[in-house]
């Protein structure tokens, strides 16, 4: 199942590689990752998605946690939560085609952010099924290059993962 | 303040540290701090012949007194020659500082000379590490390093130091930190109360408990509170390869080790078991065999101070996440506030049964292996004839092998921190250099290195450290000449097809070797000059002794798990007979 995973550090050189380097000796996966430091500059949040059995997330929570830089450690997919990212998709624009990626783009509430001769540079936001969805519903043009962040979130509520 | 060039500071954090010995190996970028060592008497330096020996010798100054081991290691071949000592304590969570020199900080990653990434090399095997950046940061981490490798589930760590760091001409104030507060590192020690009230009662309703005891409980100090609270349920106790010691290994409710090579009535009651009590230790696969089919009736508690040993391999039906010796003690607390005790019928009758299983097959209740006479020495007669000599009562390190399970079987250890092995890691090598470690922590005791001719030749430079330090250990070689426990499995598993196990034509003459190094050698290979030799190398008290016994060479550990798809309770007893 896959699932979003919170971690507060400590921003030290190092930190990044031990958490990286704990999935990739225990055999774990990281389907997405995000880094980098919060409102308080000793600090950063890492997000990452992961796909496991219960028994594996728990190892991962676990192991996370006992790791000395790691603050805190929440799975937001515990709880209502909130997930977002960004996806930058530059994409073949002429002719007819550039009218057709612009309704596209606007049914999916995204901008385009870049205009040149025979190209469009889009920036669309949401959950990572959207974006795959965008990749979908312009399947016929022809894309350049894509690049995504990587999952971000937030649990739902008051709750907050902080000191 | 006082103001101190960064190798100074190394120095005198070490001191304030408490640390009286530190092993180690000089080179270019640890050399400010030798010199900072040389300039001062409070922190001596041990020099050995292998930076591996340093990190095993200082593991076994560890594992013997319950101290923060030190090792000082230069950059490059230094540290990297340090790391499968790095590795094998931290698959036994023994503490160590390892504090490596490294290149100027304006040379890392160029690829400068002796420059090697020992941050990035060591992490998947430290428990955290540190690249010091700033003389004036040097203090604080030693501090802190020192913090976590002792508390919560101990563990080596490493801390890097570029030479510049230590540079004699840049001075900064020097204030060692009285208390240290890491805030994203607070160990938990304190076990769920809930938790612990259910434990009881399951216990206290246990037909047929069993105490599994690894090495955490030695580790954690709670051997006093494992023998209270075996004694006030009057529960059968085993305990791990680990865990040796933690448990008197003369007591009646002593079962002997479980595992791989372990006693018969302990896995046999491992399996048979409804309530498992595991206490610091962490489902090993050599001690479970196939986990589908281990202990298929048994609740399991599980204590421990790392979480993530909890239902790692074995699911825990009740975890309790907390340091071993406050857990128990307040197992036994509440015990004793209830008034309740177990169930005297079905715990009698539970040991009528194991007393059975004892009498059937244990190994303590009569020799199951062929006697030895003449020329054939049985290698578990050695160590036999060992406890004999030391009345028990020896600080007993060991390398990997057929000999480190004998010693395991044979040498019943009354006290915890006396048996010294490398459990996880399995290092061939470690026995000697840990034996020195343990000696020069106890400059009186007497201390035996367990080894065989395999083993001993991965670290056997360091009998001239020995002489250097005069550290009197006794090496106890079991020869049979071969790689006995390889050897062993060929014949189980291979038909007998010795790949690369042998070499008896090449074996150095021992005893000239050890007389190379100013040490007394002693060949045994009569079983009745066995005892008498023992007794004599243990008398020569200020002298390494280093007596090569030629051992029975088609010897197998028995019991041994049948594997794979075996339970625990699938044991071959000899070549010819299994469960």
């Amino acid at each position: 199942m896959r699932r979003i995973i919170s971690v507060l550090m400590e921003n030290e050189p190092g930190a990044l590689s031990r958490v990286i380097g704990l999935f990739s000796q225990r055999g774990y996966n990281i389907d997405s990752l995000t880094v980098a430091p919060t409102e308080d500059q000793t600090l950063s949040r890492l997000t990452l998605t992961t796909h496991g059995n219960d028994h594996v997330i728990e190892q991962i929570t676990k192991h996370l946690h006992k790791l000395i830089d790691v603050v805190k450690v929440v799975d937001l997919t515990e709880g209502p939560h909130i997930e977002r990212e960004l996806m930058l998709l530059k994409v073949k624009a002429h002719g007819a085609q550039r009218a057709e990626i612009k309704r596209c783009v606007d049914i999916f509430r995204g901008q385009i952010i870049d205009v040149g001769t025979n190209a469009y540079t889009v920036q669309i936001v949401g959950n990572s099924d959207k974006l795959d969805a965008f990749i979908q519903a312009i399947g016929d043009a022809d894309i350049l290059e894509v690049v995504r962040t990587g999952v971000s979130g937030l649990s739902r509520g008051e709750k907050a993962l902080r000191l | 303040m006082e103001l101190l060039s960064g190798g100074d500071i190394v120095v005198r954090a070490l001191k304030d540290a408490g640390v009286k010995h530190i092993w180690g190996y000089p080179g270019g970028a640890a050399l400010h701090i030798y010199d900072a060592l040389f300039r001062q008497s409070d922190v001596q330096h041990i020099l050995v012949r292998h930076e591996q020996a340093a990190v095993h010798a200082a593991d076994g100054h560890a594992r013997s007194t319950g101290d923060v081991g030190a090792v000082l290691v230069t950059s490059g071949p230094g540290a990297t020659n340090a790391i499968t000592g790095i590795a094998t304590a931290y698959m036994d969570s023994i503490p160590l500082v390892v504090i490596s020199g490294q290149v100027p900080s304006a040379k890392i990653g160029e690829d400068a000379f002796q420059e090697t990434d020992m941050v990035g090399i060591s992490r998947p095997i430290v428990k955290h590490s540190f690249l010091v950046k700033d003389p004036a940061d040097i203090a604080g981490v030693i501090a802190k390093a020192f913090f976590i490798a002792a508390s919560g589930r101990p563990g080596p760590v490493v801390v890097d130091i570029p030479k510049d760091i230590t540079d004699p001409n840049i001075k900064v104030a020097y204030e060692y930190p009285e208390k240290v507060k890491i805030r994203s590192y607070q160990p938990t020690t304190k076990g769920h109360t809930g938790q612990i009230k259910r434990a009881i009662k399951t216990l206290l309703g246990a037909k047929r408990p069993v105490i599994y005891s690894g090495g955490g409980v030695v580790l954690g100090g709670a051997s006093s509170q494992l023998t209270e609270l075996a004694r006030l349920l009057n529960a059968p106790v085993t305990n791990t390869l680990m865990g040796l010691g933690a448990y008197p290994g003369t007591d009646r409710q002593f079962l002997g080790m479980l595992g791989m090579h372990g006693t018969f009535e302990a896995n046999t009651a491992m399996h048979h078991a409804d309530v498992i009590l595991a206490v610091g230790a962490r489902f090993d696969d050599r001690v479970t065999n196939t986990i589908s089919k281990f202990c298929p009736s048994a609740t399991i508690i599980h204590i421990d101070v790392d979480p993530t040993s909890i239902a790692k391999t074995v699911a825990a039906d009740i975890p309790i996440v907390g340091a071993c010796d406050v857990v128990l003690q307040e197992m036994i607390d509440q015990i004793e506030h209830s008034g309740k005790r177990p169930d005297e019928a079905a715990i009698s009758e539970w040991w009528k049964q194991i007393d059975d299983w004892r009498e059937r097959h244990g190994i303590y209740t009569q020799s199951r292996y062929e006697p030895s006479g003449g020329s054939i020495i049985k290698p578990q007669d050695v160590i036999k004839a060992l406890y004999k000599a030391t009345g028990g009562d020896a600080y007993v390190t060991s390398d990997v092998g057929q000999h480190q399970m004998f010693a395991a079987q044979y040498y019943l250890f009354d006290k915890p921190r006396r048996w010294i092995n490398s459990g996880g890691l399995g290092t061939m090598g470690f026995g000697l250099p840990a034996a020195m470690g343990v000696q020069m922590a106890h400059p009186e005791a007497m201390v035996a290195c367990v080894t065989g001719e395999g083993s001993i030749q991965m670290c056997i430079q360091e009998l001239s450290t020995c002489t250097q330090y005069g550290l009197p250990v006794k090496i106890i070689n079991l020869n049979n000449q071969a790689l006995g426990m390889v050897r062993q499995w060929q014949d189980m598993q291979y038909s007998s097809r010795y790949s690369s196990s042998l070499y008896e034509d090449s074996l150095p003459d021992f005893i000239k070797l050890a007389e190379a190094y100013g040490h007394v050698g002693m060949k045994v290979t009569h079983f009745d000059e066995l005892e008498s030799k023992m007794a004599e190398c243990f008398a020569l008290k200020d002298r390494v002794v280093f007596m090569d016994i030629y051992v029975d060479r088609s010897e197998h550990v028995y019991p041994m798990h049948v594997a794979p798809n075996g339970s625990m309770r699938d044991m071959w007893l000899s070549k010819t007979e299994r469960t």
